[in-house]
């Protein structure tokens, strides 16, 4: 099924009689059942007022798309969502609907915001059949109930996004990243050290034993604020400097997490930085063979095993195939980061990102809520959905 | 503006409520002298009054819970207040209604500056959650102008912004997590110590801005930020309100973001002249651009600023070069609301609309002035298009705060018709709540009761206000609709 219409869409979800699979363009395995509900029919840029830093745009409207014609008026999307294809190795163009279903937001979330921070309007088509919008496509808006937010991050279990509308910023004239050789607790630290400055770190990540930390803006004002930094965080480590060019590649990598592309099991946990660290990492890394990156100043990991890395898992887990290794891995995770003697008290969350396809009916890929979230989160969900039909296998 | 009739049968249980709230309550403070409730009668909305039935201060979450389970059982309406500074009437309570304020919750629990966030009980005010963390060079956002009287539970409720959320967001964009009881007494956490915590769905964006309808928010987790190392404004006087507003799209354009961009028509110039004595220029309109950093960026940004500003044939350019000018620049901005206040009575308004239509927006309010006879000033957070136009009425004049009432709601019209919204800002409380038709289908209301109907089934918090009665008579009645049990 693809509708060309919202009209068309709210037809077909009225007459459906099972479930359905909604997907973008499917680069990511949704691992839900029903038939499919090919979303990119409703495509198309309908407005983008650079002067107001506004962009509204049908859903299934591609992320090169729109970032192409930001680029034209030196403008960009601010939260810099995630492109996970060579990540999954699938094909297709990621779209505006998928970014928003999924709340993403990139190394920039740090000091920029995620997507729904940015998200100004929606209209989508709930399980119902029904054409619903709320927000709108001013900046400042608190008129009636924020299903703006609501929606962001819904996977598409509320309904269709048919239309986003979208804040956009400026581009900065250039950046810069330093670069310091530190790693583990020390690489926490100069990431903690330099967030706790004036000089608006647009991005902090850690990676092979180093931490970077991105400064964006006018010319000058990088060269200064790099300097000012230099001399903080080198106290911690030695320190080197990547231009433009190289720094924007980097980011480009962290943001569509090309390091760990490599690895069959990825998943992607967060929680405070602190607790990520001395809470989870010291702890699994004494019992589990995996890869991290991390982004968001230390507040998001991404964790990826190879087969070899799951399979020794798998002896820990009382396994026997990798699959069972990256199973127990995964469960264990959940455990650790809702258990407080983890999380420091302040929660934590894992999201099961990337396995082979056999492995979703074995797992619950998001993580389990506390009863009365639980409770709260069907509710809504029986109020938009009814029927329950809508990625109906989707977040628990 | 109309409220329901207060329920015959939860007055007539009037004496056993207090009591039973008295008796589980015993630490607690539990107003029903009528005398003592005058004083939560209304909130910054003073057109509309009426006592409540008796107010509960809990001085805990526990207690918060305590209190309305038995509210719950008495099926009595409730009414979540913090500093009652709501320019919407939020916190307007009905005559059968319980408050339940937290004003006894005002602990700062915990801060932690390796994770950069603080944890509070909502009963503090919001400018003394920054006063808590700058001495250590960090500051909490979200800056509205009644930062020193109003609550971060009433921000929550609102989703409050202030001048600088151009740069840095509003109350949703810096808050990370909340303890808040549900109308049976069941308390939940919501969100975390982190961004985006929990991995469900983003209920926290939900209860921010939900206008104490879903649940009494105690305590909540706050992203702190490191200040900046400094900020300084530029005024730039034109004599037309369009060039003002190109002015402000160019600037944007030019990949500067300000942290604030600020706008003011010649009336409002004028009365806060009169009033602050800032040494403002007579012209059509004034911005004060705001922008951050070391001397040496924030000069470069202004000499960007300038040149464009420049283009347009400013009347008046003046840039700060110390603190003392820099205040003074401010000055009259700050002081618009009080110097209104000296003028007359006055109804604020805060609708927002794309940027690009000000001029249009601006031009039309200044017809209708003329056709309701009644004078208006406009201020205006230019860079997010969110107006405040303030219209002049006297209060002891028959009629006049009627008339005012439909000035204001031609207005707030107009901004839906141009593409914007009815409040930017303040919240819909009763003052917008008959006016939701005019944004909303009805299905997209509907969409936004069934919400409520999860969290209170029953209806019985804050239920009178953002949506317009007739939609939600048979739910308040305690009849919900088929689907949704
Ligand atoms: C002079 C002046 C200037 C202002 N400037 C601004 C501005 O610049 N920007 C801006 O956004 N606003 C502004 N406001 C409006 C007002 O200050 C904000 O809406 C503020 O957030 C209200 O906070 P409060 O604690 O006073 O809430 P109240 O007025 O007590 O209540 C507001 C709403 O919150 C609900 N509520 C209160 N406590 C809770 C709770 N614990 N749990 C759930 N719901 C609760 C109430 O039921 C009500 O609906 C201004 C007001 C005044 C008088």
């Amino acid at each position: 099924m693809k509708p060309t219409s919202e009209t068309e869409l709210a037809e077909m979800i009225r007459a459906a009689d099972g479930p359905l699979c909604i997907q973008g363009a499917g680069t990511r395995d949704l691992s839900c059942d029903g038939d499919v509900l090919d979303a990119t029919g409703l495509s198309g840029v309908t407005l983008y007022d650079p002067g107001a830093l506004t962009l509204v745009a049908g859903a299934g409207t591609t992320l090169t798309e729109v970032e192409n014609l930001l680029a034209k008026e030196g403008q960009r999307l601010a939260f810099e969502p995630r492109r996970l294809n060579a990540l999954l190795g699938s094909a297709g163009e990621t779209t505006l609907g998928g970014i928003v279903a999924t709340n993403s937001a990139g190394p920039a979330r740090i000091g920029l915001g995620n997507c729904a921070d940015h998200l100004l309007g929606v209209r989508f088509v709930n399980g119902r059949g029904e054409i619903v919008k709320n927000g709108g496509r001013v900046m400042k808006n608190v008129t009636g109930y924020d299903l703006v937010k609501l929606m962001a991050g819904s996977h598409g279990t509320l309904g269709v996004l048919t239309e986003v509308s979208l804040k956009v910023l400026p581009k900065p004239e250039t950046e810069a990243t330093l670069a310091i050789n530190a790693g583990g607790l020390k690489g926490l630290s100069a990431m903690t050290t330099a967030l706790a400055s004036p000089y608006e770190v647009t991005g902090a990540s850690l990676l092979d034993g180093k931490v970077y930390l991105r400064i964006e803006g006018f010319t000058d004002s990088v060269d200064y604020r790099c300097r000012k930094l230099k001399t903080i965080v080198g106290a911690i480590a030695d320190v080197a400097l990547l231009e433009a060019e190289a720094s924007c590649g980097l980011w480009k990598d962290v943001c569509n997490i090309k390091p760990l592309q490599h690895c069959e099991y990825v998943w992607k946990m967060n929680m405070k930085p602190t607790a990520i660290f001395s809470g989870f990492l010291a702890a699994a890394s004494q019992v589990f063979k995996f890869e991290t990156m991390l982004d968001y100043s230390g507040g998001q990991c991404w964790i990826g095993m190879t087969s070899d890395q799951a399979m020794f898992a798998a002896a820990e887990v009382s396994g026997v195939t990798p699959q069972d290794g990256a199973v127990g891995f995964h469960q264990s995770m959940q455990e650790a980061v809702s258990d407080e003697t983890v999380n420091e008290g302040g929660g934590g969350d894992v999201q099961f990102i990337k396995a082979p396809e056999s492995i979703w009916p074995l797992v619950s890929r998001f993580q389990p809520q506390s009863s009365a979230l639980a409770r709260i989160q069907s509710g809504l969900r029986a109020q938009f959905d009814p029927r329950g039909i809508l990625n109906a296998g989707l977040m628990g | 503006m109309q409220m329901p009739q207060p329920d015959a049968r939860v007055l007539a249980r009037k004496d056993r409520i207090i009591a039973r709230l008295r008796s589980a309550l015993p630490n607690c403070p539990v107003i029903s002298d009528p005398r003592e409730l005058h004083a939560y009668e209304c909130d910054a909305l003073t057109a509309y009054r009426c006592p409540p039935m008796c107010v509960v201060l809990p001085g805990s979450t526990e207690e918060v819970s305590a209190a309305l389970r038995i509210c719950h059982e008495e099926q009595a309406p409730v009414v979540p207040r913090g500093a009652g500074t709501s320019l919407a009437g939020g916190a307007l309570p009905t005559a059968d209604s319980v408050i339940i304020g937290v004003a006894r919750l005002n602990r700062f629990l915990e801060t932690d500056y390796t994770n950069r966030f603080i944890r509070v009980q909502t009963g503090v005010t919001n400018l003394s959650v920054t006063g808590q963390v700058q001495e250590d060079g960090f500051f909490y956002a979200p800056d509205p102008s009644s930062q020193l009287a109003c609550a971060i539970a009433g921000n929550i409720a609102m989703n409050s912004g202030g001048a600088h959320c151009l740069k840095y967001g509003v109350t949703t964009n810096n808050l990370l997590g909340v303890t808040m009881v549900m109308m049976d007494g069941e308390v939940v956490e919501i969100g975390g110590e982190y961004p985006d915590a929990g991995g469900g769905l983003n209920l926290l964006g939900l209860i921010c801005g939900s206008e104490g309808q879903l649940g009494i928010v105690t305590e909540a987790t706050l992203r702190i930020l490191h200040a900046p190392e400094g900020a300084r404004p530029v005024m730039i006087g034109f004599d037309s309100n369009e060039v003002a507003g190109e002015c402000v799209s160019d600037i944007i354009r030019a990949g500067i973001l300000p942290v604030a961009i600020e706008f003011m028509d010649r009336p409002c110039i004028r009365a806060c002249e009169a009033f602050a004595k800032a040494g403002y220029p007579d012209v059509e309109a004034l911005l004060i651009v705001e922008v951050e950093g070391s001397e040496d960026e924030i000069n470069h940004q202004l000499s960007l600023i300038k040149d464009i500003a420049m283009k347009h044939n400013p009347a008046e350019f003046r840039e700060s070069t110390s603190s003392e000018e820099s205040a003074a620049i401010w000055l009259g901005r700050k002081s618009a609301f009080g110097a209104m206040g000296q003028i007359n009575d006055y109804m604020c308004l805060d609708g927002t609309i794309p940027v690009s239509e000000l001029p249009y927006v601006l031009r039309r309010i200044g017809e209708m002035s003329k056709d309701y006879g009644l004078d208006v000033a406009n201020v205006f957070h230019a860079g997010d298009g969110n107006m405040h136009p303030l219209i002049l009425f006297d209060a002891n004049k028959p009629g006049d705060l009627e008339l005012c009432e439909e000035f204001g709601a031609d207005i707030l019209k107009l901004c839906v018709e141009v593409g914007g919204c009815l409040t930017g800002e303040h919240g819909v409380g009763v003052e917008k709540r008959d006016l939701m038709d005019h944004q909303y289908a009805p299905v997209d209301i509907e969409a936004q009761l069934r919400v409520k109907d999860v969290f209170d089934p029953a209806w019985l918090l804050n239920s009178a206000k953002v949506f317009p009665l007739a939609h939600t008579e048979n739910r308040r009645k305690g009849a919900l609709p088929p689907s949704a049990s």
